[in-house]
């Protein structure tokens, strides 16, 4: 594959250097007519946190809900192009969604606890794929709430209910839940956006955890927050993907106006 | 009240200041103080109005009920006699015929709601979702007695022509059900009155169960959907436990539509005094018993026999309503919302 095409922008706007997991070419992603993606070629590093800013409608979830085909779920949404993971085409129409989507976690802007026990959120997405015995699926469910950092508040109360957690603690746990099923790329969709400072930094703190493991894509409409967490950033406005680095000179050295203008709060 | 006003000079243009609101006149006050008081009061009359009527009814119901509760206690849920000449009264045929009637409508009609309310909702094309959508509260609207008239004239020829040979010959020889699928095939009877029922019940349920379904925020099924389940994994794990409170509540509306259908029910269910081990065999229900007989019901003890039909079927109602709290109590314990 040419990895060399240049955006209209005329920035290599793809790759930092590290390996990457999930490339995409030429994508473009319609809302019915509404066309809501404008030729996104980007590579997403492996095991690296990668995030996306910019300001509201500018793409950045669309984008993370492309990479596990979230949009299938709506008549009339549909995207063109190349994402390549493990070397598949995802948006072929013969790949297999439900599978994708055990390989592709997400955690969304609000916490999303199903409503069924602690224990029970987290077992539930592992009960799809794998036949455990009892005993190792208590073993997964602390894996996951100790992945999660969750375990200590939560061992003592795994069969009362996931609502029953503060906001944080299901975020938490959201994050456990796709965690379980150990997928190979996370998708955090804005995670802290509903959540107060202390149980966002806890997330955080998670997250740069987690990038031991995981494939991390992150969209934060704060920009401080991509440029705590991140590795690589990118700038996104109006569907386009306008400029796309390593994190440190996406916030000191920006290559370009627009970037700059965005992140010293000029614009946005 | 009597605060002595010492308003100081005003700063030109200020229209509003401290202790402007002495001046609203008391009269007035008091008159708004009246007004609330008159709301109060009047909204509470209606609301006490509905203890009224059901202690009213209740009341009227044992009343009406006691000269037959005297003369044949308890025996009379357990009698399958039924005959005004000997005045021997047992209420077990038609209770039995409401019953299984209403069982036969909801074993029908809650899985064939379940199915139309996650088509609509999950995975219907939007431009069949309004059609389909008022299709079904179309049918909903349509009187029982056309329903009855339907049943009578058009349903069961057909069933007892086509769909009751086959049972016959397809589950009559299946062990332990079989006998429910024995006899003649007349198109009337307990099974034909329990499917139309089931057409009757399942607009209700559905369109409870869509209107529920609907509410269910489309980020909570997306985090079913992104750990990888499938439609129906999020629908059965995730909608129905979402949304269990108001399907139960959708079910028992169609319950207490199926326990109290007279017309429709009359129709087809044969208005036999027998309870028969087959489903084909004709029956009563209490709703057709109490419509059929109480105009030629002579003397203290026949009309008596069918008041306590009725205060069976209300105390039936209130069974299930208890029954459902208790189911809804249940899941909730399971689900751990209660430690």
């Amino acid at each position: 594959m040419d990895t060399s095409t240049n955006t209209p922008q005329g920035s290599s706007s793809h790759a930092p250097t590290a390996a990457s997991k999930i490339t995409a070419r030429d994508l473009n992603f319609f809302y019915g007519t509404y066309h809501a993606l404008k030729n996104i070629n980007l590579d997403i590093a492996e095991k690296r946190i990668t995030a996306f800013i910019g300001p509201s409608g500018c793409g950045k979830s669309t984008l993370l809900r492309v990479f596990n085909r979230m949009y299938d779920l709506y008549p009339g949404h549909y995207a063109t192009g190349k994402i390549m993971m493990n070397g598949n085409d995802i948006l072929d129409a013969k790949q297999d969604v439900i599978a994708l989507r055990a390989r592709v976690g997400m955690v969304f802007q609000k916490p999303t606890p199903f409503p069924m026990s602690i224990y029970e959120n987290i077992a539930f997405g592992v009960k799809l794929y794998e036949r455990l015995s009892s005993g190792e699926m208590d073993e997964r469910v602390e894996w996951a709430l100790r992945k999660a950092a969750l375990w200590d508040e939560t061992k003592d109360k795994l069969r009362q209910s996931g609502l029953s957690l503060s906001g944080g603690q299901q975020q938490r746990l959201c994050i456990a839940r796709a965690v379980a099923v150990k997928p190979e790329v996370l998708l955090l969709d804005e995670p802290t956006s509903a959540l107060d400072p202390i149980s966002t930094a806890k997330i955080e703190e998670l997250v740069n955890e987690l990038k031991a493991d995981y494939t991390i894509t992150i969209a934060t409409h704060n920009m401080q927050q991509a440029a705590r967490v991140s590795d690589y950033t990118a700038y996104m406005y109006l569907g386009e993907l306008i400029e796309f680095d390593i994190t440190d000179k996406i916030f000191i050295n920006p290559g370009r106006k627009e970037t700059e203008d965005y992140i010293t709060g000029r614009f946005g | 009240m009597g605060a002595v006003h010492h308003t100081p000079v005003a700063p030109q243009g200020a229209s509003f200041q401290p202790g402007m609101s002495h001046s609203i006149p008391e009269s007035r006050l008091k008159r708004q103080r009246w007004y609330d008081l008159a709301f109060r009061n009047t909204t509470r009359l209606f609301a006490s109005l509905v203890l009224v009527l059901l202690s009213g009814i209740l009341v009227t119901l044992i009343v009406g009920s006691w000269p037959a509760i005297k003369a044949f206690g308890p025996e009379f849920l357990i009698s399958t006699e039924w005959n005004p000449v000997t005045k021997k009264f047992g209420g077990l045929v038609p209770v039995f015929g409401t019953l299984t009637t209403s069982f036969i409508a909801l074993l029908i009609g809650i899985p064939v709601s379940f199915g139309i309310a996650t088509f609509l909702t999950e995975l219907s094309p939007l431009w069949l979702r309004r059609p389909i959508g008022t299709a079904i509260e179309l049918l909903a609207a349509i009187p029982s007695i056309i329903y009855g008239m339907w049943g009578l004239f058009i349903f069961a020829p057909i069933f007892a022509e086509h769909i009751q040979p086959w049972m016959i010959d397809h589950l009559g020889p299946i062990w332990l059900i079989g006998p429910l699928f024995k006899g003649a095939p007349q198109g009337i009877g307990i099974l034909s009155a329990g499917i139309i029922l089931a057409i009757m019940v399942i607009p209700f349920i559905a369109s409870v169960m869509r209107d529920v379904f609907e509410v269910v925020p489309p980020m909570l099924k997306e985090s079913a959907y992104a750990v990888g389940a499938t439609t129906w994994e999020v629908v059965w794990n995730v909608v129905l436990p979402y949304t269990k409170i108001g399907v139960v509540g959708g079910i028992l509306l169609g319950l207490g539509r199926a326990l109290g259908e007279t017309m429709a029910v009359t129709f087809v269910i044969g208005n036999a005094h027998r309870v028969g081990t087959s489903l084909f065999s004709p029956g009563n229900s209490i709703a057709s018993a109490l419509a059929n007989e109480f105009t030629e019901a002579d003397g203290v003890l026949y009309t008596s026999a069918l008041v306590e039909l009725g205060l069976i079927l209300f105390l039936i109602t209130f069974i299930v309503l208890a029954l459902s709290k208790i189911l809804l109590y249940q899941l909730a314990k399971r689900e751990g919302t209660l430690t």
